[in-house]
């Protein structure tokens, strides 16, 4: 016999996720569709777009700030394209609540689908961008090293530590909306601490300190060593990104569901 | 079968408050100096004091009152989308919300992709969907316009695709938020019949309606919401004849 619907609520997170494994598979079909529908080259955009960012950015940090890293190109589009990961999948997943509201008002549903879904599809469309990075691999003619076999770690940390700040944000956005206004300045702030365009050994000890913070730094650095380099780092970074990415997942779950209750009188 | 067993929804002595805040505070600057002035007053207001009653598996229970009387509150607290202040809801079964047609819909995907979305949000994978796809695009008769975005819809189609959704995948228990209102007369007609045989197939249904006289047709229990409070409630052609009475008495 179907139980009562509420009594998921009471479900672990992982059964949830599981009964509704289905809604989260056609809400990113949707957010994909939709994205790309009115666009005239739709998901080649996906590719092309962070080759374009890469080829201005490198223009202007070769020719006008003299960068001297090796393979600047690759270098650059790595970390552009999970920057991008990071500041657009956070973004759409702190709106997630607030744009679906008609939906949480009518039918009943375990709310952190939404914004665990939006960075689903965020993952999708980065995935697909990593075309643009093997286009520049090819072109500059880079090594391949075994090790973009585990590229897959980094990414994976990369996505349980968005799935949790999107759900931080998308808690907190409910009842504060200044969040949307202040974000986009915080994810510029964060990208300049980034070295996305800089390397971390141009920086003073203390900068370094600063950026070793800084979680993203290392989920970006461990991807870049197993694509460029094809040596794996220290223990550190292992660590650094496992335990960033399964705590901020937690507290986000946490967060998220002591926020969710009165969710309804708000949106 | 014991008699626990036969029940689909029990809703146990449910209140629910709101603070009702002169404005909302959205903005943390707001918030805050709120705060420190000590001005963040509440009015307290009970969309619903106390409401009881059990429904059986296969039973029928309309909800009457006027405009702002609790109607749709009960139904969101019983559809789980809204917590009782106090109070228990235990449902058995599947539900199927009909608290707005087409909840959920995105205008932008055509009317195909919709019903496998709106599918998924009622707890439906793609294989499901699948096997009764052409049963909703029949009965929604929107077979020349399966792949067109619903944004371009009117109203009407919206509403029959919706209806068509949400009654073709055979959930337990119908809730139904004043629908039967929508489309034209052909097709109030053909949502009457489908409600029918549904109810006759052993469906759960709640049903919100203004007019009395659907009601007392639909429905074979009926509740008179007042104020929050449970005026009357029984038979619903008892119920729904003093509720007549009151709109007459209202009324003159």
């Amino acid at each position: 016999m179907a139980q009562s619907s509420f009594k998921i609520e009471g479900k672990s997170a992982i059964g949830q996720f599981l009964t509704y494994k289905p809604l989260i598979h056609e809400l990113v079909m949707r957010d994909l569709k939709v994205k790309y529908r009115r666009s005239f080259l739709g998901y080649v955009w996906s590719v092309l777009n962070p080759l374009l960012m890469m080829c201005l950015q490198a223009w202007i940090f070769t020719v006008i700030f003299k960068s001297n890293i090796e393979n600047y190109p690759l270098y650059l589009i790595i970390g552009n394209t999970l920057y991008t990961f990071f500041s657009e999948s956070t973004t759409i997943a702190m709106n997630s609540i607030i744009s679906n509201a008609g939906l949480i008002k009518k039918v009943y549903l375990p709310k952190f689908i939404l914004p665990i879904s939006s960075v689903v599809s965020s993952l999708v469309t980065t995935v697909f961008s990593f075309a643009a990075i093997i286009i520049v691999m090819i072109i500059t003619r880079a090594p391949v090293h075994w090790t973009i076999l585990l590229a897959w770690f980094p990414l994976l940390s990369m996505f349980l530590f968005n799935c949790g700040v999107g759900m931080i944000l998308a808690g907190l956005t409910v009842y504060f909306r200044d969040m949307q206004h202040l974000y986009g300045v915080l994810t510029l702030a964060l990208m300049y601490a980034t070295p996305i365009f800089y390397s971390i050994d141009a920086m003073t000890p203390e900068v370094q300190f600063m950026i070793r913070l800084n979680p993203i730094y290392h989920y970006i650095n461990l991807f870049r060593c197993m694509i460029m380099i094809g040596a794996l780092p220290g223990i550190n970074t292992w660590f650094a990104c496992i335990s960033s990415a399964v705590v901020t997942m937690l507290i986000g779950l946490t967060v998220f569901r002591k926020l969710q209750k009165d969710f309804l009188l708000h949106i | 079968m014991n008699t626990e067993d036969n029940i689909a929804i029990k809703a146990d002595h449910i209140s629910m408050k709101f603070n009702l805040s002169q404005e909302r505070t959205e903005a943390f600057k707001e918030y805050i100096i709120k705060k420190l002035k000590n001005q963040l007053h509440y009015t307290e207001f009970y969309a619903l004091r106390d409401i009881s009653f059990t429904l059986k598996k296969g039973g029928s229970i309309g909800f009457i009152g006027r405009n702002g009387s609790g109607k749709s509150t009960l139904l969101k607290c019983i559809a789980g989308v809204m917590f009782p202040t106090k109070g228990t809801v235990t449902v058995s079964g599947s539900i199927a919300p009909l608290i707005e047609l087409g909840a959920g819909f995105d205008p932008e995907l055509t009317a195909r992709e919709n019903v496998y979305l709106n599918g998924a949000v009622l707890g439906h994978d793609r294989k499901f969907m699948d096997s009764r796809f052409e049963e909703i695009m029949d009965f929604a008769e929107l077979w020349d316009f399966v792949d067109v975005p619903v944004k371009n819809y009117s109203s009407g189609m919206y509403a029959r695709l919706g209806f068509a959704i949400a009654t073709e995948i055979k959930a337990d228990i119908l809730i139904c938020d004043e629908i039967l209102s929508v489309g034209d007369m052909a097709f109030q007609q053909k949502c009457k019949k489908r409600m029918e045989e549904l109810l006759s197939g052993g469906t759960t249904l709640l049903y919100v309606g203004q007019d009395p006289q659907t009601v007392e047709e639909m429905c074979e229990e009926a509740l008179w919401l007042d104020h929050g409070h449970m005026r009357e409630y029984g038979p619903s052609y008892k119920v729904c004849g003093a509720y007549m009475d009151y709109l007459d008495e209202i009324s003159q």
